[in-house]
């Protein structure tokens, strides 16, 4: 006896662009301004707490308050310019700053960038005569700026406090700005703006990481590093590595990484225990057309692996490399492909196979 | 207050793609593109398979998630009878409306704004019906006032069961289908 199970067959008749036969509206640009947007919000809050609790001779301190502002503000401009990239009615960017729309997670974000370049050009302003003394001598009003900054303890406060509020507030924006897409199953999370910042904070916590290894005088210099950003040696006139601080970052980065997988697996789990819509959703990750670069690139590469030699290198069971530090940036911006591709083809009309 | 609604007799359509034809002509829709379409539904297991042939759009919903994730406010709420417009010079293009509308029943202007059915409220406001009502051969589709209990499309609801599409994403569309 053949068992017959019904079955439900829509046939459409709609052949919208980018819309049919599945929704693919964003391509990489939305990945790259997400990856961005994270790292941004990473250096943001780093910086912030650097400058309050700023110790002046660690040069750590001066890369993480002053150099990553510096390429926050360089990744901000990149990323805002990825996101014009992708708007098809761009002669009308302006639009977004004639109103502000409450209920528009994009109005907010869109506001929320404003004020991320105020307040990482005042955080490298701070110590910026200390970090780059070349650009000290040829602009001497730098060093007024960074006096009158350092001469009131209120203001060293007040810019720090903004930094980790606004970057905390960029941070969960990257992922909210998915999470109320409630027609994408896959996205419709609260759980993505938490785990977007956390992404964020492990993908800027390397990237300081590995500007710090890779502006070490050579013999100090661990393996790999020869390579990207090592012209930032001669602008941040390298000093000795302080052999306490590779380990922080370290600790910081495994520490964020962790947190990460955890709010990955909360997540999953939330999708897996709800509504049949959103298990369908959650098994394109877990065991259907993105499983294998999911498992492979996001957990495996991006996260895991990581955070296992980072945790050798921090007992001294493997030699300390920038390797960590290339796969969580590489898993940073993994994670938000995977999600912004794998999202837009979760759908209330996908059909049960 | 008036509010805006489309009632399909799901018994009577054929899906014969006239009121697709209608709109694409009347609203100039760009080659490639449709505001409305055919969706055909079979359901069940052989014998007793059913089938239902529906003519879709825009749902205009009372909870327009399309409207609450616009930045820039171009997707609104017309204030005569609640109906779900585009501006198209405060259009950016972000298509957030596009991932956020749950029926796919929007998508970009060749021209680069979202675009979408109006329930052609420019004869509306004239005291026409929607070009895809007025020519359906079947007679299948009904335009009216839901806050108006004796007009027909009213009437059509209390008198026949009926259903709206993906009533779990509680975006309450305007559109009901008869069965």
């Amino acid at each position: 006896m053949i068992a017959l199970t019904a079955l439900t067959e829509l046939t459409l008749s709609r052949h919208n662009p980018l819309v049919d036969p599945h929704l693919h509206i964003w391509e990489w640009q939305i990945p790259v301004y997400l990856f961005f947007g994270g790292l941004v919000a990473g250096l943001m809050i780093i910086a912030g707490v650097r400058l309050i609790a700023l110790r002046p001779q660690q040069r750590e301190a001066l890369v993480c308050c002053t150099i990553g502002p510096l390429m926050g503000l360089a990744f901000l401009s990149l990323g805002m310019f990825t996101l014009f990239l992708d708007l098809s009615h761009r002669l009308y960017v302006w639009r977004l700053y004639t109103t502000f729309q409450i209920t528009s997670p994009m109005s907010w974000g869109s506001w929320i960038l404003l004020l991320v370049y105020p307040a990482l050009s005042a955080n490298a302003l701070a110590h910026l005569p200390e970090a780059v003394p070349s650009l000290a001598r040829r602009f001497p009003i730098l060093v007024t700026v960074s006096d009158a900054i350092l001469a009131r303890v209120q203001w060293v406060v007040g810019i720090g406090v903004a930094n980790v509020m606004v970057g905390i507030a960029l941070g969960i924006y990257t992922g909210i700005l998915l999470g109320t897409l409630g027609a994408r199953p896959l996205w419709n999370s609260a759980i993505l703006g938490p785990l977007f910042l956390f992404s964020g904070l492990s993908t800027a916590t390397a990237l300081l990481h590995g500007i710090l290894v890779v502006t070490t005088p050579d013999e100090e210099r661990p393996a790999f590093a020869d390579f990207l950003l090592s012209a930032l040696a001669q602008l941040t006139q390298a000093r000795p590595l302080d052999k306490n601080i590779a380990p922080v970052l370290a600790r910081a980065d495994n520490s964020f990484l962790t947190i990460e997988l955890t709010l990955i697996g909360l997540f999953l789990l939330g999708q897996m225990t709800s509504t049949g819509i959103h298990q369908q959703a959650a098994s394109l990750l877990l065991t259907g057309p993105f499983a294998a670069v999911f498992w492979v690139f996001v957990i495996g590469l991006g996260i895991l692996l990581p955070l296992v030699l980072q945790s050798l290198e921090l007992n001294n069971r493997i030699r300390h490399t920038i390797a960590p530090v290339i796969l969580v940036l590489f898993g940073g911006i993994a994670l938000r492909f995977i999600l912004v591709y794998a999202g837009q083809q979760s759908h209330w009309f996908q059909p049960l196979n | 207050m008036s509010r805006f609604a489309m009632v399909i007799d799901t018994r009577r359509c054929v899906g014969c793609h006239d009121c697709v034809v209608a709109c694409k002509t009347e609203n100039g829709v760009p080659e490639g593109y449709c505001r409305d379409w055919i969706t055909e539904e079979v359901h069940g297991a052989f014998p007793t398979v059913q089938l239902e042939i529906r003519s879709e759009r825009c749902n205009h919903c009372d909870n327009p998630p399309c409207v609450s994730c616009c930045p820039t406010g171009a997707s609104h709420v017309h204030e005569r009878g609640g109906v779900v417009l585009v501006t198209h010079d405060k259009c950016i293009g972000c298509k957030a409306c596009l991932a956020a509308c749950p029926y796919d029943a929007r998508f970009i202007h060749p021209d680069g704004y979202a675009d979408k059915c109006t329930f052609c409220i420019h004869r509306v406001e004239k005291g026409l019906d929607p070009a895809c009502v007025s020519v359906c051969p079947t007679h299948c589709m009904h335009f009216g006032d839901i806050d108006d209990p004796q007009s027909e499309v009213s009437l059509l609801l209390h008198s026949r069961p009926h259903h709206v599409l993906i009533p779990d994403a509680g975006t309450k569309p305007c559109i009901f289908y008869l069965t």
